[in-house]
This record gives structure tokens, C-alpha cells and sequence, in this order.
């Protein structure tokens, strides 16, 4: 787009510019910058403070092989699967049922979302108490006569992220189930029509018909939840601590604690260096998918 | 023997009446089309024959069987759809037999239906197709053939031109006529356009307001309209109209005065009373016939739409405007003194109050 | 003509009772889940209500036998964090006192971005938006220090300007494209006629096009609100402990290892720091869900 003889393209829109300058600060200087400096200083000795000083891969050996690093990863897999299929589960099943015009959708709808609007440490806590052995669950139940009733996921070092894990899909459930309701309402009704019409019974319909029909929403919802996965550490934080011991740390956390607590920035950076190539991973090729091929963004 | 029977059906939504005390008898093999403007209820109708509504009272026979209590998709009927409906995930193939298979039907009778709906509608290159690589027309047709083989009685088409541009539709509305006198099935057929009504059914029931203003062949309908609504419907440009007064078997406004012998009352007609006198715009006669015409006028013409194949005029008679279908090539042009004929025995005569044909 | 009395055999709507099997199914499923969602709210709000000797007595299902607001007194201004003694109040204002000026920062910011996209193509700022919309899929943990170190010679790391600057930065990509989409759904006419009229870049903004988008400014301010005042992590990187927000405080309160744990003053803490968002979802109803929906229609 050749302006030869304009006096300058750079005028034009003069003002639209120089409102958008944020934006474009923001993009280049912390997003593109931002990341660029951690990804390099991850490669150097920096301990207390940053020290441009090669260090070569040697920040990624000491990650990978600490302890504390590889349950976290542990710990972000197993939350992660299991909440990705759960939340899933949860929430299309919800939806479904909601969809079936039921009477006061607003209050179910109400309910089932509320937690969405807490902060990750307002529902870390109130977990923390609901599984507290001594007056929580476990205690009501041994009280009503299962004298053996063992319920402390978060005191037993196997089991405590899945302690974690029941807080998470309180939290996060009513998310899946409104994006789900609002693809199930974007399908044609009279497919819905046809198909009984042709007298396929209502869960094949859901199986076979609607849930393929509903691809962009699921895959938009799964990106979605997954990039919320990774960024795991409030919750963490405020239910566990990251314990018993290190049973609940969390990448996440590994980050912070070594930035901030432990004075090693090398590791922290490259600890976010691994953080940012597992949602890369998630994220391209999404984007590929979505927008590969036909550069309409405008 | 009726193909379809409703009796006294009625349809409620909260406080709202749609469809009020509906009876409706549809002949064996018949064309019968739903016809009206959005809001009357022809749609509902269909749906509520097609048992995908419920209805607050009375009865849907199909076939001989009371099927008000019944599913869908055990009533003898296929339905096509406004959008077509396709199942978007499956092929052409896929969508044809999805119904069938589920219903257990045996693989090579499965195999015989699509084989003979596919040579009908001419789709056989399309069955490997998705949805979406096929052309509205083609997505109509295969629509239509998963109608066909669940190998059924009466079929039901929701407004199934209407998503189509103007020349596919004029293309696919002969090939529906086709399909018609090919398989002789009953086809109950909502539209809300006129060309298609009156080119395809065998019988025309307007419906307005959940009632069914008149329901008769398109000849009828056309030249016997039952009450004004019909009249004011049907026809493009519609009838023109004039209210006046019937006195002694004479139709008169201002100057207008039309003598109505010949005319075919179906009423007793021996009260004068208000009247609307309706004549159609190409029912009025120019040129050399207006001098043998019962009723002879000189009217200024006012504007001249010139259509290519007919020029419509617009003048003024007893006071209201009106409008007079001439031939494409009549040269006549804003201020000219034109001579109109009218003949009663093609107009058509409403009581003013009740609107009814007299 | 046939006769209404004489219909024999089926008519009308098919029979069913009210509590058929389908129903209940549905409703009971419904209710089940409902209940257990509500049951940590009602938790929380019965043990702050509770003195400390019923707590150790019963269990946390029961209403409490004598209720009591001391709690929630001892939450606001006298509970214990590691260094201090002087409850949530503090955390609360400094919340406030982040949020408030976060979110009209934020969503000026990204009105006028979103403006600039929708009407005023300009070359590269596709270029520069979608950056942006990348940049909201990166873990906040990479560009963690980076921003410590630009507040840091800034001069306001730790301060309240510092991390309503952060919050308006990571604000900026989903408002963005929040008001982009708004202000592109909007008839193109509208502004050909502003412009037609002669009226510019912010003539046409301030008198046309902020008019029409309260529903999204709605939108945009609960989705900031709610997230804001719910942030933990840059509350807990970027401030001191005189400007914890709430929820810092909260932890701090909570989990700090000193002494016997006081569960209903916890309990209350943990409800008045989550009262604020909770209004605004409450209050808001429909509009709440239009903007978590919004995030997740993207392009």
C-alpha cells in the first residue's frame, strides 16, 4: 500500500492513534516485552535481583529436577484432567436440565452461579472449613452414627488435591453451565423439530444431533477453562498453602515463592518460562483453528 | 374417506386464543394450502397437526385415527421445514436414513426408500454430501426427501420456499406441483404468499386471526371471494373497493351507479342495506369493450405505472382512487380522459357491516 | 358441521399429572444440586453468627442457638493477622480504594480502544489488537517481574497507583474486546451521519456513541468490579501491608498460624470480603451472565 506522494499515512486517523497509544504500549511493552525479558532472564543466574549472566539451561535442570516442581506439575495434571471432564460433565448435564423450560430457571440459575462472583480465596476458605475433620463433614457424619467415617482430603497428602479439586467445580461450574445453556439456545429449533418428527428420542437427539452442533462452544469454553487452570495459585493459597507439606503445590505458586520468598528470580522465571509453553501448547492451536486460513479480525 | 379430520380444535397461549373452535376436513390425495399474513395461525396449525404443539381442546384425525393424544412421529406424517432442518453433522445419506434406522427399519428396505426418494428429488450425486456443500435448493430437496421416506401418507411443508430467492422459488414451486401429481399424496402447505397458493393447491383456506376466512378452490377463491378480507387478500393489485348503498337490487356511490342483475347473490338480499362493491383492477374493461359494458364511466387518469407486461392506471371513480389493469403497450399517459367498463357479474357485493358477500 | 358432543375418544391436551415422573426427575435433580451449591453460603453465614463454645460443640450444619454479631465486629476491627490487630477495615478501604479507580481507568482505557477499532481502521491496529488478545491467554506469572521492575523505577511499587495500574493493564485486552464488538454491532450509519455532520474522533464519542452503551458500560464495570475486587495474586505481589486489599487481608487473617483459630470471626471476615461481589451479582442478574458470556464469544 504504497503512499508515494501522500505527505503521510501516518496522519491520517491522527487522533484514533494517538487514543489507541495504551493499547499499543500495553501490547508491545508488557505483553511482547514483558514475556521476552522473562524468557531471556530465564537463561541467566539471577537470584535476588536479575543478573544478566548466561547460565544456560542450568535454571531448567535444577527445575526439573526439584521435587517441589514435578508435584506441582503432578498436582496441575491431575487437577487439570479431572476438571476439565468434570466441569464438563457438570455443567452440560446442568444446562441440559435447565433447558427443559423448567419453572424458575432464574433462581436455579442464581444458585448455581453465585460462586462464580467469589474471589478464589473466599471459596478456598469456606472449604477449608466445610472439609475440616474435626467440625466439618467429617464430624457431622460421625456424628449421625458412621463412627468411621474418614473425610479429611485436605489433612491426607494423597488425596488433598482432590479436596482442592470439589472447590474448584463449586467455584466453576455455574461458568460452563451458562456458556453451555447459551450454545444449546443457539441451535435451530426446528432441528429439534425434525428430530422428532423422524421419532428420535430426546438423548440421542443431545448425543448424536446437538452436542456436535455445539462444537464451537465447547471448544471456546475448554480453552477457556483450561488457561483458568493454569493460573491455579489463589485458591491453592487459601485452602492448603500449598500443603500438607508440598502435596498441593501448584506451578503457579512454585513462581511466586521462588520470585518472592526464596530470592532464586532464575528459577521463578523459568518456572513461568514452562507455564507459558504448556498454555501455548492449548492456545495455538486453537487459534489456528479458529482464525487459520481467513484473517477476518476486523 | 378424509385424509385429515380437526374437529373444533382450539388453541390457547395463557389468555391469548390462536386458534378458535378450528374444523377443517382434508380430501384423500388433496393440495391444500394455509394461507394468510404472519400472526394467523397457519404455522401453528401445522404444527399442532404435526403434534409438535399441544392443543387446549378438540380433536386431529389422520387417516382414520385419532391421533390428538400421539407423538410426532406416529401420525403417518413428514414434515419439511422453513430452514430445512438438516441434520448438519450428517450426510445427505446420513440424514435420509437417521429416522429409519432408528425406528429399526430393515437395511435393504432402508436402502429400496433412499434409492427411490433420491431418484425422484434427482439427489443420488448428493447423498455423500454434508448440509453445508449443497445449494438452498438441494438442502430443500433432500428435506424433502427425508419426508418422503418414512414412506408416509401426509406430508406438511412449513412456508418451505420462503428462505429461497425469487427465481429458485418460481423453479422449485413447479417442481413441488410435479412431485404433487407424481406421488398423489395429501400436502398440507403453509405459505404466506399468494403466487404460490394459488398455483399449487387444490383448495385455499385463508386463515386470519386462528379462524379460516374461507376455504375453497383457487377459481373460487378468486372470482367468489366470501367476504372482503378474502377479496382484499387474494390478487395483485388488490380489488377496489367502493361503500355505498344497495337499494332495490342497485349498487350506488355518488355517481356510481351499478345495476346488479346477472349478479349471483347468495344471500336473500331483500333489506337494503350499506354495501361494498368490489371490482378487480383487471376486470375493468377499456378500449372497444367498454361500449357493450352494463356500467360505462370517463375517469382522468392520475398515474400510470407502466409494468412491461401489463400498466397499471390510477384514476378516480365516486370518489375514491382505483386502479385499472391495461395492456403493457397501451399508450395512455397522466391527464388523458379514459372510458372504463364494469361488468357486475364479475364484481363481487359485500354487506358493509358484517363484510359477507351478499 | 361436527358437534362438541359428540367427540368420543381423545381431545384435547394429553393427560399428564403434574408430578410425573419427567418432573420430579427434573425438579428433584434441580433442587438436590441447588442445595448443595447453597450449602457453603449458608455454612458461612451460620458460623459467624455463632459464639466460639457452640462452635466446638455442634456441627457446621446447625442454625445457631444464640446468635451473635460479634464475630462480625471482631472481623472489622480487631482480628489478628501476622503484625497486626486491627481487622478488615483497612483491607476493605484500600480495596476500595483500588477499585474504584481501576475500573474507570480500565474501562476508559478500553472504551475509547474499542471505539478507535470498531470505526477508525487504521493500519496495524489489528496488528496491535490481536497481540492484545494474546497477551490475555499469558500466565500472568511471566510478566510478573517485568512490571515489578517498571513500577520499581516508576516509583510506585507497593503503592495503590501502582496496582490500579496493573489491574487496567490486564483489564485492557477482554474490555477491549468487550466494547470492540459493541461498538461494531452498532449501525454504521449513525457515524457516517456524525461525521457527515462533521463532528470527530471525540465529538462523535462522547455525544453518539457513550450515549448508546450503557448496557455494555453496565457490563464492563460488573466484569471489572467483580474481578478487581477479587484479585489475590497482583494484591499480593504488588502492595504492602499498607495497602493489602481485602482479599490479602483475608488471608492473612485466616491462615495466619498464631493462636487459637477463631472460625466464626474467620467466618465473617470471609463473608464481608465477599458481600461486595456478591451484591453486584445478586443486583445484577441478567446482566452478570451477559458479561462472563461475553468474555467467552470471541471474534
Amino acid at each position: 500500500m504504497a503512499s508515494s506522494g501522500r505527505p503521510s499515512q501516518l496522519f491520517r486517523n491522527k487522533t484514533a492513534k494517538i487514543a489507541a497509544i495504551p493499547m499499543i504500549l500495553t501490547a508491545l511493552v508488557v505483553f511482547v516485552g514483558g514475556t521476552i525479558w522473562t524468557i531471556v532472564y530465564s537463561f541467566t543466574k539471577s537470584g535476588l535481583l536479575p543478573k544478566l549472566k548466561w547460565y544456560g539451561l542450568k535454571q531448567y535442570d535444577r527445575l526439573w529436577s526439584t521435587t517441589k516442581w514435578m508435584v506441582s506439575i503432578e498436582n496441575l495434571a491431575i487437577y487439570g484432567i479431572c476438571m476439565l471432564i468434570l466441569v464438563f460433565i457438570i455443567g452440560f448435564v446442568l444446562a441440559c436440565l435447565i433447558d427443559q423450560k423448567v419453572r424458575f430457571e432464574n433462581t436455579f440459575r442464581s444458585i448455581i452461579l453465585y460462586p462464580y462472583a467469589l474471589s478464589f480465596v473466599v471459596t478456598g476458605l469456606v472449604w477449608q472449613w466445610i472439609l475440616n475433620p474435626e467440625f466439618g463433614l467429617q464430624n457431622i457424619v460421625r456424628d449421625m452414627g458412621w463412627e468411621s467415617f474418614a473425610f479429611d482430603p485436605l489433612y491426607n497428602a494423597d488425596i488433598a488435591i482432590y479436596g482442592v479439586l470439589i472447590a474448584g467445580l463449586w467455584q466453576g461450574s455455574g461458568l460452563v453451565m451458562v456458556l453451555m445453556l447459551a450454545g444449546l439456545r443457539g441451535i435451530d429449533q426446528e432441528v429439534w423439530k425434525a428430530s422428532r418428527v423422524d421419532g428420535i428420542p430426546a438423548w440421542k437427539t443431545y448425543l448424536l444431533i446437538v452436542i456436535p452442533m455445539m462444537r464451537p462452544v465447547f471448544i471456546t469454553t475448554l480453552v477457556l477453562v483450561a488457561t483458568g487452570i493454569v493460573k491455579l495459585y489463589d485458591l491453592i493459597v487459601a485452602q492448603t498453602g500449598g500443603g500438607p507439606g508440598i502435596a498441593t503445590e501448584v506451578p503457579a505458586k512454585y513462581v511466586y515463592d521462588a520470585m518472592f520468598q526464596a530470592n532464586n528470580l532464575g528459577q521463578g522465571f523459568a518456572a513461568s518460562t514452562m507455564m507459558l509453553v504448556t498454555v501455548a501448547i492449548v492456545v495455538i492451536p486453537w487459534a489456528i483453528l479458529e482464525f487459520g486460513g481467513s484473517k477476518k479480525h476486523g | 374417506m378424509h385424509s385429515v379430520e380437526i374437529k373444533n380444535l382450539d388453541l390457547q397461549f395463557g389468555s391469548v386464543k390462536v386458534l378458535q373452535d378450528l374444523n377443517l376436513d382434508i380430501h384423500d390425495g388433496e393440495f391444500l394450502v394455509l394461507l394468510g399474513s404472519s400472526g394467523c395461525g397457519k404455522s401453528t396449525l401445522l404444527n399442532c397437526i404435526a403434534g409438535l404443539l399441544e392443543i387446549t381442546d378438540g380433536q386431529i384425525h389422520i387417516k382414520g385415527q385419532n391421533v390428538t393424544w400421539a407423538e410426532p412421529s406416529e401420525r403417518g406424517i413428514g414434515m419439511v421445514f422453513q430452514s430445512y432442518a438438516l441434520y448438519p453433522q450428517m450426510t445427505v445419506e446420513g440424514n435420509l436414513t437417521f429416522g429409519l434406522k432408528n425406528a429399526k427399519v430393515p437395511k435393504d428396505e432402508i436402502k429400496r426408500r433412499v434409492a427411490r426418494a433420491a431418484e425422484i428429488l434427482q439427489i443420488e450425486p448428493l447423498l455423500k454430501r454434508k448440509p453445508a456443500a449443497l445449494s438452498g435448493g438441494q438442502r430443500q430437496r433432500v428435506a424433502i426427501g427425508r419426508a418422503l421416506v418414512r414412506d408416509v401418507d401426509v406430508f406438511l411443508f412449513d412456508e418451505p420456499l420462503s428462505n429461497l430467492d425469487a427465481k429458485l422459488r418460481a423453479d422449485l414451486r413447479v417442481e413441488l406441483k410435479r412431485l404433487h401429481q407424481q406421488l398423489g399424496n395429501t400436502m398440507i402447505y403453509v405459505t404466506h404468499d399468494q403466487i404460490e397458493a394459488m398455483t399449487l393447491a387444490d383448495r385455499i383456506a385463508i386463515m386470519r386471526g386462528g379462524k379460516i376466512m374461507q376455504l375453497s378452490s383457487p377459481d373460487e377463491i378468486y372470482n367468489k371471494p366470501k367476504n372482503k378480507y378474502v377479496a382484499d387478500f387474494i390478487g395483485s393489485p388488490s380489488m377496489n373497493f367502493f361503500e355505498g348503498d344497495l337499494k332495490g337490487g342497485t349498487f350506488t356511490k355518488g355517481d356510481l351507479s351499478v345495476p346488479m342483475e346477472g349478479y349471483d347473490f347468495i344471500t336473500a338480499h331483500t333489506t337494503d342495506c350499506r354495501a361494498i362493491f368490489g371490482v378487480r383492477p383487471e376486470h375493468i374493461v377499456t378500449g372497444e369493450l367498454v361500449t357493450r359494458a352494463r356500467v360505462q364511466a370517463s375517469v382522468t387518469i392520475d398515474l400510470v405505472e407502466p409494468m412491461g407486461s401489463d400498466t397499471l392506471v390510477y384514476a378516480k371513480l365516486a370518489g375514491e382512487n382505483f386502479r385499472i389493469r391495461m395492456d403493457g403497450q397501451a399508450k395512455v399517459k397522466i391527464g388523458d380522459q379514459l372510458r372504463v367498463g364494469i361488468d357486475p357479474t364479475r364484481a363481487s357485493l359485500f354487506d358493509a357491516a358484517t363484510e359477507n358477500r351478499l | 358441521m361436527a358437534n362438541s358432543a359428540a367427540l368420543t375418544g381423545p381431545r384435547g391436551p394429553k393427560p399428564q399429572k403434574s408430578f410425573s415422573r419427567r418432573n420430579i426427575f427434573l425438579y428433584g435433580t434441580l433442587t438436590i444440586i441447588a442445595i448443595y451449591y447453597a450449602i457453603p453460603l449458608y455454612v458461612m453465614v451460620v458460623t459467624s453468627l455463632k459464639g466460639m463454645p457452640e462452635i466446638r460443640l455442634g456441627n457446621i450444619f446447625s442454625p445457631p442457638m444464640e446468635i451473635t454479631f460479634a464475630p462480625w465486629v471482631k472481623a472489622w476491627g480487631e482480628a489478628c493477622t501476622g503484625l497486626t490487630c486491627e481487622g478488615l477495615s483497612s483491607g476493605f478501604w484500600n480495596s476500595v480504594r483500588i477499585t474504584i479507580p481501576s475500573v474507570i481507568v480500565s474501562i476508559a482505557i478500553a472504551s475509547v480502544n474499542g471505539y478507535a477499532l470498531a470505526n477508525w481502521r487504521f493500519k496495524g491496529a489489528n496488528a496491535f489488537f490481536t497481540i492484545l488478545i494474546f497477551g490475555a491467554f499469558i500466565p500472568y506469572q511471566v510478566m510478573l517481574y517485568p512490571i515489578v521492575i517498571l513500577l520499581r523505577e516508576l516509583g510506585i511499587y507497593g503503592t495503590l497507583t501502582g496496582l490500579v495500574i496493573v489491574h487496567s493493564i490486564f483489564g485492557m485486552p477482554i474490555l477491549t474486546l468487550l466494547f470492540r464488538n459493541y461498538f461494531a454491532s452498532l449501525p454504521e450509519e449513525l457515524f457516517k451521519a456524525a461525521r457527515v455532520d462533521g463532528a470527530g474522533f471525540w465529538g462523535i464519542y462522547f455525544r453518539v456513541m457513550v450515549p448508546m452503551s450503557l448496557p455494555i458500560f453496565t457490563v464492563a464495570v460488573i466484569l471489572q468490579v467483580t474481578g478487581i475486587w477479587n484479585d489475590f495474586l497482583f494484591g499480593v505481589v504488588y502492595t504492602g501491608p499498607e495497602t493489602y486489599p481485602m482479599t490479602v487481608q483475608l488471608n492473612n487473617i485466616v491462615n495466619s498460624t498464631q493462636g487459637v483459630k477463631e472460625y466464626n470471626v474467620n467466618m465473617a471476615a470471609t463473608i464481608l470480603t465477599g458481600l461486595v461481589p456478591l451484591t453486584i451479582y445478586f443486583v445484577s442478574g441478567k446482566l452478570f451472565v451477559r458479561g462472563i458470556a461475553a468474555g467467552a464469544v470471541k471474534g
